[in-house]
């Protein structure tokens, strides 16, 4: 790429914590809800976001604009890097292919999620009300219930690890000791987090979320691809 | 007669050579006679001598790169069963056999294994990795450093360009301009100078530009390769700090 790139690489990393970062864990918590207050909780968890003022704005400058302008120019950072863990297979080098191949896997999967959910509600084939409901029928699939750990967890990791090199990326953690304990504190937000994740997971395969699924049936589950 | 006694021990290397810098790899096995505290130089300097492979077949000489022989000059950086290191100080002892030769091919290679390292002064002038004190007059004895301060400084003035931290580097390739973590060490040493300081900005501007330290991704291979134990990353985190204040006190005064 030509012209500088300083500006460019410093938005990047900005955007990947503010403000995706913090809707990351706003929707972990969200789907939490699911868990700890079941099909109430979570539809009241949905109803108090949807109740945002200005939601099309937020939804385009907090979480559209910045995820397209992050994984877009993160896979052409993904796309200069090696990976030489072979020659190399030091851990922090690990991480560094890690956050590589986590957000390759973590952009498609966005946009299988991204299609499955928000653009099922826009087209009409669902609503946030049955959302609940619809996540039920995708997630006891076997294959995407699997597609969906899998994700999440890269996704997950994507984001703690993130943490910590955003934290050296502006000067944050300069030391040795200063990035030994950020890295333990990065590496509890990945075990914290994605138990947030998987525990909704479960929860919306309880049959709790199908009490409506036969309705939602009538106009056929989504499936991969 | 005692011809299974006085067999000579040798050591077996296996060495990646090319004859030009457009030519096609290729690997030659060679086996040197051992000598106590050999170090893979004077393996290569045997080779030199005699060069013939493991086979019996002749061959041209290996050609390397060396100078100091006290790993302090860098020339003779190589990779040495798969890290980059310097070969003067890698003693046969203790490697595993055979030993694998390699060019540091993140650098162009000019033969067999020896590099074009022009790229790492090139970044030394890009960062002005110097403290400009000439002038028309004398302009006296400058500012003294605190005694606290040199002592982390000297550790980044021991860096001798030999490259091992580029080699290392998974950021430093031709799909990158990354100028690599050595220069970036070096901006922080030239900038602690109290003299040097004068012109920090100047240094760090360099480095916010294109190809400069937004390139590092945070592996830290460098760290664990630096044959002089250099923390670069320390350098590289604390430059990261430096340049964002740069940026941001550049905004402000606009
Ligand atoms: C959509 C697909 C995505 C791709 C392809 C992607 C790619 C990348 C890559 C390659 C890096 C490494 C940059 C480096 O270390 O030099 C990175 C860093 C980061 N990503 Fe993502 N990412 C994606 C989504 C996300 C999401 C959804 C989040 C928030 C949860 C996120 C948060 C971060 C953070 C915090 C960093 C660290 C920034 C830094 O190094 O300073 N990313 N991303
Ligand atoms: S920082 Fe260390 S590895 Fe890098 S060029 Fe200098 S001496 Fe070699
Ligand atoms: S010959 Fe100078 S470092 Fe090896």
């Amino acid at each position: 790429m030509s012209g500088n790139s300083y500006l460019p690489r410093k938005l990047h990393s900005l955007l990947g914590v503010i403000p995706l970062g913090l809707f990351f864990i706003e929707h972990a918590l969200t789907n939490y809800s699911a868990f700890e207050g079941g099909r109430e909780g979570f539809l009241d968890s949905v109803h108090g976001l949807h109740k945002l003022p200005l939601i099309f704005f937020l939804e385009m400058f907090v979480i559209w604009l910045p995820i397209l302008f992050h994984g877009v120019y993160g896979l052409y950072i993904a796309y200069q890097s090696n990976l030489n863990t072979g020659r190399f297979s030091y851990g922090r080098n690990w991480a560094f292919a890690l956050q590589r191949i986590t957000g390759v896997i973590t952009f498609i999967f966005v946009i299988w999620h991204v299609w499955n959910t928000r653009v099922q509600v826009a087209l009409g084939h669902t609503t946030y009300d049955e959302i609940g409901n619809h996540m039920h029928q995708i997630v006891t699939q076997p294959l995407n219930f699997t597609l969906y750990v899998i994700a999440v967890i890269a996704a997950v990791f994507h984001f703690s690890n993130g943490l910590w090199a955003f934290l050296v990326s502006w000067g944050i953690t300069v030391g040795p000791r200063a990035q030994r304990v950020s890295s333990n504190i990065c590496m509890g937000i990945f075990v914290i987090v994605s138990v947030l994740f998987l525990l909704s997971l479960f929860a919306f395969r309880s049959d709790e979320f199908a009490s409506a699924a036969a309705a939602g049936a009538a106009f056929g589950p989504v499936t991969f691809g | 007669m005692a011809e299974t006694a006085t067999k000579q021990r040798t050591v077996k290397f296996i060495i990646t050579r090319r004859e030009r810098p457009d030519a096609a790899p290729y690997t030659e096995e060679f086996e040197v006679p051992y000598r106590p505290n050999m170090n893979v130089i004077s393996a290569l300097m045997e080779i030199q001598r005699n060069p013939v492979k493991a086979d019996g077949g002749k061959t041209a000489p290996v050609c390397w790169e060396s100078n100091c022989l006290e790993e302090v000059c860098g020339a003779c950086s190589m990779v040495i069963n798969g890290k980059p290191r310097q070969a003067c100080s890698a003693l046969v002892d203790k490697l595993e056999q055979p030993i694998r030769l390699e060019p540091m091919s993140t650098f162009p290679v000019v033969r067999d294994l020896v590099i074009n390292r022009e790229r790492m002064f090139q970044a030394l002038k890009k960062v002005k990795a110097w403290i400009p004190i000439d002038g028309t007059y004398d302009l006296g004895p400058g500012p003294r450093m605190a005694e606290s301060k040199r002592q982390w400084a000297y550790e980044l003035s021991k860096c001798m360009t030999c490259g091992v931290c580029l080699e290392a580097c998974p950021n430093v390739n031709d799909r990158s301009t990354f100028i690599g973590p050595a220069p970036i060490s070096q901006v922080r040493l030239f900038n602690a100078h109290p003299t040097g300081e004068m012109n920090a900005h100047e240094r760090l501007e360099a480095l916010m530009d294109d190809g400069g330290i937004e390139g590092c991704g945070n592996s830290q291979n460098c760290v664990r390769s630096c044959p002089k134990g250099i923390p670069l990353t320390t350098s590289i985190a604390a430059i990261n700090r430096d340049t964002t204040k740069q940026l941001f006190k550049k905004w402000l005064s606009m």
